[in-house]
């Protein structure tokens, strides 16, 4: 019980720090917001009421207040753009981006970790070099050219895949949403052909972003594998004939799975904030265009909405991950 | 060890290739729905009352109707949608309409002159964003109810406070006289507003096409309305996707996904030329690409050196090579195609007639100063051409680039030195851009106003002879084009990419005019 209030006492902590300091920031760029409502022609006594109707005219104090108390009743206000619930939009485009950063996170764990044994194994092979070589790309080509090539070649040349947008264009009217998932809703809809089609507009942008966090997992599993390889219980292990496999993948994985788990976490939490750029060249309504447009539109509330779900992201994923060490790592239970 | 994780990677390698092949592109465009990639990020209402935005003022013209319009074909004469005839008093301040008769909104009820009131009375009420269009004429929230007034079912009159030229006032009406379904938007109305919390994400209107869904920065779903008045659209359905980055739009054009893309650069357009499946329509829109001088400046005080930055740009090379097809050369305040439009282009890049004239300012070696940019590509471009060819002559921009929004609170405050941006009329008439430039807001805004040239942008609206009329405004072009703070430098042309079957689709002068109703897909 104690553990539970001490936890809930830093969750509220670090979302009203982000928040303040979001909301702080916010008030000292130049722009004025009232512009993003009224037009050219707009007189003072039209510019006048629409910065009391947003409560503009209020001391910084109060406004963070004002909004605060609405936060705490579930009410982030509505975007000063379209006049929406902001929860509202939040909930059309946040599932897009767990979508993809799911699939994504997926692609990175499943080839990361084995590519990472492999170099950790092949230590200055060829095979390490190449492993290494491969992640390094990930790591330096911007994913903006990436993702256009990628389009380019599977999409406009091969015909392997379908092109951008979460459905071929023209179908995304129909289904139903429910989780949002556009994968998990075509199956409820029971439409195998959506389903695929949902699936297919889902390789390109995810293995793009796969291919991110592979290549920042493999490099860690590589050199956390390293780290245990040079210790002496691998080599006990090996004297004892235990068969490599073994040694390699229970022996040595055992112990460098808590701190693998990190990685991960962190990658996937990188992913769900939203990737700007993947989710543009790919018109991929999701978190991240999210911000950046109402940034860009002066729509603070909306901003601050999505900094709060990026912050439960964050939290929730660091709960987890603690829950996880517990049950992986004898010591912390 | 070796054969597990060789069969491991293989394993997921072969799954992905599964996949990738069970699901390639089947699908096209579906035959009976347009498909259209189009930025849409600056829509913020669906009110006709509120639209002001060039997205929005489209998705108006497709879904509503309105009493007069401008005829895409010819923008300097008008025709009647909704209205069968329009008539003016001898003292030139009542204007009466008489309504087509057995027009229907898409809910079944009959358009009446009362729906008209409504409308009316409602758009000065909220006074939202394009309120003033109206207001200018001397309606006001106080006495609209007054002034507009219904004489029976089919006939409407309008009373203005002084005697405009007719031409003013519905070219005007053009953009402002959308009519709502009262009924329909009565029923939605909550603390006397007018419906418009509704209306912000419905629609009650009358036009080809009938709302059914928006998605903000999403998509647009609009459906044909069978029972249209002047004929029903040809095509079922129009989509349009907001897809924000144009080598995207591109993409989806060439493989068929799409079949129009609206938002191409001159490069992409350039590339597109070999695709045979492609074609494109232009039409140049009522959008100046100018930079505004503002005259607190000590040196941009001086007409001379205002002159000589005029001819300090490469409109030729801009145009090839930046523009490409989505600008014209165009010098002065009024767009091609409006009334009294002179489409001179008397400055060229002349550095030795630039020098000359700094010279004769007083300031030889040049000056340094400021400019105000938006971080966007075009402006990019066009700002770093400035740059170049304004220090051939000792002119040092210091280029300052920020956000939209940022720009322009400092422009609006006239804090800038230099403003790089472009002006789209508000309405198809010359007294928008004239009042504009020569007087508010962009004349105050780069603190150029003056009781004398207010007086003969006024006398200019309200002159009855329209000959006369294009006379005065081609006199004040002439004036402005020497003395003003505007470097006005291109003209806007919307060029758009369509897939070679993609017949009857409008371009017109302003998005209000882009009209999707003879749309066909052969």
């Amino acid at each position: 019980m104690k553990s539970f209030l001490r936890l809930l006492a830093s969750v509220a902590t670090t979302l009203l720090g982000l928040l303040l300091v979001t909301f702080v920031i916010s008030r000292f760029l130049p722009a004025d917001p009232v512009l993003a409502v009224v037009g050219d022609h707009a007189s003072e006594s039209t510019i006048a009421a629409a910065r009391v109707r947003l409560g503009l005219d209020q001391p910084i104090i109060v406004q963070f207040w004002l909004y605060l108390k609405n936060v705490l009743q579930g009410d982030l206000g509505e975007s000063i753009r379209t006049g929406l619930p902001i929860s509202q939009e939040l909930m059309r485009v946040f599932p897009a981006t767990l979508e993809l950063a799911t699939v994504g996170t997926l692609i990175g764990v499943i080839l990361g970790i084995p590519l990472g044994v492999w170099a950790a194994v092949r230590k200055d092979t060829y095979i390490d070099h190449l492993v290494r070589f491969f992640g390094l790309i990930g790591y330096s080509v911007p994913i903006f050219w990436l993702g256009l090539m990628g389009l380019l070649v599977f999409y406009a040349k091969l015909d392997w895949l379908p092109g951008p947008g979460r459905l071929d264009f023209g179908y995304e009217e129909i289904v139903t949403p429910v989780t949002g998932l556009m994968t998990v809703d075509t199956l409820i809809m029971g439409d195998m052909d959506l389903f695929k089609n949902a699936l297919g507009h889902l390789i390109l942008p995810a293995s793009l972003l796969g291919y991110f966090s592979l290549a920042y997992i493999s490099r860690m599993t590589r050199s956390l594998m390293l780290g245990q390889l040079r210790q002496e219980y691998i080599l006990t292990a090996r004297v004892k004939g235990v068969p490599e496999r073994r040694v390699i993948w229970k022996h040595a994985m055992g112990n460098i799975l808590v701190p693998l788990l990190t990685v991960i976490a962190l990658s996937y939490g990188n992913l769900l904030e939203g990737s700007v750029l993947t989710e543009t060249v790919f018109a991929w309504r999701g978190l991240g265009l999210y911000i950046t447009d109402s940034i860009f539109g002066q729509d603070m509330p909306a901003v601050l909405g999505g900094t709060i779900v990026v912050g439960a992201i964050f939290i929730i994923i660091n709960m987890l991950t603690d829950v996880a060490y517990r049950v992986l790592d004898p010591r912390a239970r | 060890m070796k054969p597990f994780l060789r069969t491991a990677l293989q394993g997921s390698l072969a799954a992905v290739a599964i996949l990738a092949s069970s699901v390639a592109a089947q699908a096209k465009t579906p035959a009976d729905t347009l498909v259209m990639a189009y930025v849409i990020d600056d829509m913020i209402s669906l009110d006709p009352a509120e639209i002001y935005e060039f997205t929005a003022s489209e998705y108006m013209a497709n879904t509503y109707d309105r009493l007069v319009v401008i005829d895409p074909a010819n923008p300097s004469q008008l025709k009647l949608q909704l209205a069968e005839s329009w008539s003016v008093s001898d003292d030139g301040k009542v204007f009466t309409f008489k309504l087509k008769p057995n027009l229907k909104f898409h809910s079944g009820n009959p358009i009446t002159a009362e729906d008209v009131e409504f409308s009316m009375e409602r758009f000065v009420s909220l006074d939202l964003n394009p309120a003033f269009i109206m207001t200018q004429f001397g309606l006001s929230k106080d006495n609209v109810k007054d002034k507009v007034r219904v004489k029976d079912p089919q006939t409407l009159e309008v009373e203005l406070d002084a005697a405009y030229a007719p031409s003013f006032f519905l070219n005007c009406l053009s953009f402002t006289s959308v009519v709502v379904d009262k009924k329909e938007v009565a029923s939605h109305e909550a603390n006397g507003d007018w419906g418009h919390e509704w209306l912000k994400t419905n629609a009650a209107g009358s036009g080809p096409f009938i709302f059914k869904s928006w998605k903000p920065n999403e998509s647009l779903l609009l459906e044909a309305n069978e029972s249209y008045w002047d004929g029903a659209p040809k095509i079922k359905r129009v989509l349009i996707k907001n897809v924000t980055e144009s080598a995207t739009q591109q993409l989806l054009l060439q493989k068929g996904d799409i079949d129009i893309a609206r938002n191409l650069t001159g490069d992409q357009l350039a590339a597109l030329k070999k695709d045979p499946n492609v074609k494109f329509q232009a039409y140049p829109k009522s959008t100046l690409w100018y930079a505004g001088l503002n005259t607190k400046n000590q040196y941009l005080a001086k007409t001379e050196v205002r002159e000589a930055m005029k001819y300090l740009v490469d409109y030729e090379g801009l145009q090839k090579t930046m523009f490409n097809g989505t600008g014209v050369v165009h010098q002065t305040f009024l767009p091609d195609g409006q009334l009294g439009a002179d489409n001179q282009t008397p400055y060229k890049l002349d550095v030795a007639k630039a020098k000359e004239l700094l010279a004769k300012a007083g300031v030889p070696n040049g000056f340094n100063v400021t400019m105000d940019v938006t971080n966007k590509t075009e402006t990019r471009e066009l700002s770093a051409s400035m740059q170049n060819t304004m220090a051939q002559a000792g002119v040092n921009l210091i280029i300052k680039m920020a956000d939209n929004k940022t720009t322009l609170t400092k422009y609006r405050a006239s804090e800038h030195d230099i403003y790089l941006g472009q002006w789209g009329s508000d309405y198809q008439d010359p007294h928008s851009n004239a009042d504009g430039y020569l007087n508010a807001p962009l004349a105050k805004r780069n603190v150029w106003q003056s009781p004398e040239r207010e007086a003969a942008v006024l006398a200019a609206r309200d002159e009855k002879d329209s000959a006369k009329r294009a006379q005065m405004y081609m006199d004040l072009q002439k004036m402005a084009l020497k003395e003003s703070p505007f470097i006005i430098m291109f003209q806007q042309v919307e060029t758009i990419a369509l897939r070679k079957n993609v017949d009857g689709f409008v371009v017109g002068p302003s998005f209000d005019l882009d009209l999707y109703k003879d749309v066909v897909k052969k």
